[in-house]
């Protein structure tokens, strides 16, 4: 199928998403019917206590926990629907989603530039463009003095730095952020989550941080709350 | 960007210690190979310096090499007063063990037909020929000999004129040529008390006997050296090389000879194979214990492969997130493994250079050997990383959850 992507579609849209893991007496719901949309520009929070479902519902969007019912729409374009994906998803990973975690997760036999670099070669973007532009987004979230170190030598802000300006390598559509700064002190935490909005905003990409951080919680554009795999609750706080 | 080259960079002191173990094991494979090729070499030595065309030996016997062969001395001049026959030359050789200089020498004693052959076509590296019917041997330079060193042997000392290198028997032991009459003096060396016995015993035989009674000058030889007596003591040696004359077909010299009841000829390459056959067990022995090893560094190279997979468990979980083709997770092992493999044979050729040279029998390598063994290396190396690709495929991009 090809994948055809709507710029003014909502960054991601999913209905009636469900996730079950086991069967029988095993069975656990780990997520129950849940809809929402988040559009390009914004920045959304997903809050919850542990064992809410936030991950799970964040791997499913990110096309790595396939649901097992409900549909997933990424920019306009259908890419879910039950189990089963529409589209080939290592690749559309590769092209509109980009991701963060509460690890940097960098590989560590890569420099920061190369970390990002790597984001985009996979992408097929010659070496000496993606060099180029890897060196601009490091710059541009203040880790350009940085780009030729390794992981082992940055700090964990720096790293977590690193790991955005992967996330924004391809320019996603989409970025997935699961508690990306529960590694964090406060102040770099909200560094963290204010580079969010920055890259939502100027980016023009849709942003969903799953955390547990309620101290920047004005940061967000939007915030929804899950408990029991339900999504429950959500506020816009600028709304 | 290459992702092995990186990996490897990182983690290079684990990476050159990987290798040397792997460099090590596979210096065992290729110096296997190595000891087969110099047992064929070392038996052949003689064989390719002596340049015969054939061989005349004793009758159905596989002789001199494969087993023992006798046949007289004077069968040299029968052979050379064929037509088509250019050179006749006698081969004796046996070996002895002798203590000198306080430890056990193993020598080749072969015998050179003084004076159509002086030693002048062995490969010398130093000194010269032999000068003399009696006294002077030329020594291969594994015998540890030096120019001028007099050797006791026998009732008669020799002294060294010439070193040669590369001659060696199919035990390894090296070569020493002497005169065809002076390595019979060793082999047939006897103390003195039994030469006295047996003279004595020789003459009461003769007296009893008609010839003995109607030749005096006989019997007072019987009490002298055997040699002197060739009515009575016939020499033996171990077979006659033939060279035919130029443009004379040696099958057809061959031919000839073979129609002599007394004895059997080989041609030079009949002679090899006699040798080869020799050494044959010990050629599927160390064959076999080759395919065992390089079996074992394939299953060592795959360990080590996978467990360089399990350490990238995370990093490869990270790239299929990123949504990192197949072909690039496969690429980033399987380079690692070539690398492996390329650096390893590299360091088991350097580290044979240096070691094989100090193994007490010789261990030679060929090209073909390294050209064999790189294509092995190449195999270990694919089929070694399976299992780590094996591993890598498995890797879900969700294990970066957890």
């Amino acid at each position: 199928m090809k994948i055809k992507i709507n710029p003014d579609a909502p960054a991601v849209e999913v209905r009636s998403l469900t996730k079950v893991y086991g069967s029988g007496n095993t069975e656990v719901v780990a997520m129950k019917d849940v809809t929402f949309s988040v559009r390009r520009g914004r920045v959304a929070a997903l809050l919850g206590p542990s064992g809410a479902g936030k991950s799970t519902l964040l791997g499913a969007i990110g096309l790595i926990n396939p649901p097992t019912s409900g549909s997933i729409a990424i920019g306009g374009c259908q890419v879910m629907k039950d189990s089963s994906p529409l589209v080939d998803v290592r690749a559309f990973r590769r092209k509109y989603l980009g991701f963060a975690f509460q690890k940097a997760n960098l590989i560590p036999f890569l420099t920061a530039v190369e970390n990002v670099q790597v984001a985009m070669e996979i992408n097929n973007i010659p070496p000496r463009k993606a060099r180029k532009r890897a060196f601009e987004l490091l710059d541009y979230l203040g880790v350009g003095n940085r780009a030729d170190n390794l992981p082992s030598m940055l700090s964990g802000g720096q790293q977590q730095r690193v790991a955005v300006a992967r996330a924004l390598a391809n320019n996603p559509s989409l970025i997935l952020a699961d508690e990306p700064t529960a590694a964090l002190d406060s102040y770099r935490g909200r560094q963290v989550m204010e580079l969010f909005r920055k890259v939502a905003h100027e980016q023009n990409a849709g942003v969903i941080v799953v955390t547990h951080d309620h101290r920047a919680l004005d940061v967000f554009d939007e915030i929804f709350e899950m408990e029991d795999g339900a999504l429950r609750f959500s506020n816009h706080p600028t709304s | 960007m290459n992702l092995a080259i990186r990996d490897i960079h990182h983690k290079q002191s684990r990476f050159l210690l990987t290798a040397l173990g792997i460099g090590l094991l596979l210096m065992i494979v290729m110096g296997m190979a190595g000891i087969y090729q110099g047992l064929s070499e070392d038996a052949l030595s003689f064989l390719e310096c002596a340049k015969a065309d054939l061989w005349i030996v004793q009758k159905d016997t596989r002789g001199p090499f494969a087993e023992n062969s006798k046949i007289p001395w004077s069968l040299e001049d029968r052979a050379y007063a064929l037509t088509g026959v250019a050179y006749a030359r006698a081969f004796v050789s046996h070996t002895i063990q002798r203590e000198y200089r306080g430890k056990q020498m193993r020598i080749v004693v072969q015998g050179l037909a003084w004076p159509r052959d002086d030693g002048s076509a062995l490969p010398l590296i130093s000194g010269r020929a032999l000068g003399q019917a009696h006294y002077e041997m030329i020594a291969d330079k594994s015998l540890d000999l030096v120019l001028g060193e007099r050797i006791p042997l026998g009732k008669n000392v020799y002294t060294v004129v010439g070193i040669t290198t590369g001659m060696v028997g199919q035990s390894g032991d090296g070569i020493a040529f002497f005169t065809i009459s002076d390595s019979l003096s060793i082999q047939f060396d006897i103390p003195a008390e039994s030469v006295r016995l047996e003279r004595e015993a020789r003459r009461s035989r003769l007296e009893r006997q008609d010839t003995g009674k109607t030749q005096p000058s006989l019997l007072a030889k019987a009490y002298g050296p055997v040699s002197q007596i060739p009515a009575l003591g016939t020499q033996y040696v171990s077979a006659i090389m033939i060279n035919v004359a130029q443009g004379e077909a040696p099958e057809r010299v061959a031919a000839v000879i073979a129609g002599w009841s007394d004895v059997s000829v080989y041609s030079n390459e009949g002679e090899r194979e006699l040798l080869l056959m020799g050494i044959e067990r010990n050629r599927k022995q160390i064959g076999m214990f080759s395919v065992l090893l390089a079996i074992i560094s394939s299953i060592i190279m795959a360990l080590i492969l996978y467990t360089l997979t399990l350490d990238k468990v995370h990093d490869i979980a990270m790239l299929k997130l990123m949504g990192a083709q197949n072909s690039m997770i496969i690429g980033l092992i399987l380079q690692q493994a070539l690398i492996l493999g390329a650096l390893g044979y590299g360091l088991a050729y350097l580290f044979g250079l240096w070691i094989f040279p100090h193994f007490p029998r010789r261990v030679v390598i060929t090209n073909a050997n390294l050209i064999h063994l790189a294509f092995i290396v190449l195999f270990i190396s694919f089929a070694s990383s399976l299992l780590g690709i094996w591993k890598a495929m498995r890797i879900q991009p969700n294990e970066i959850l957890s």
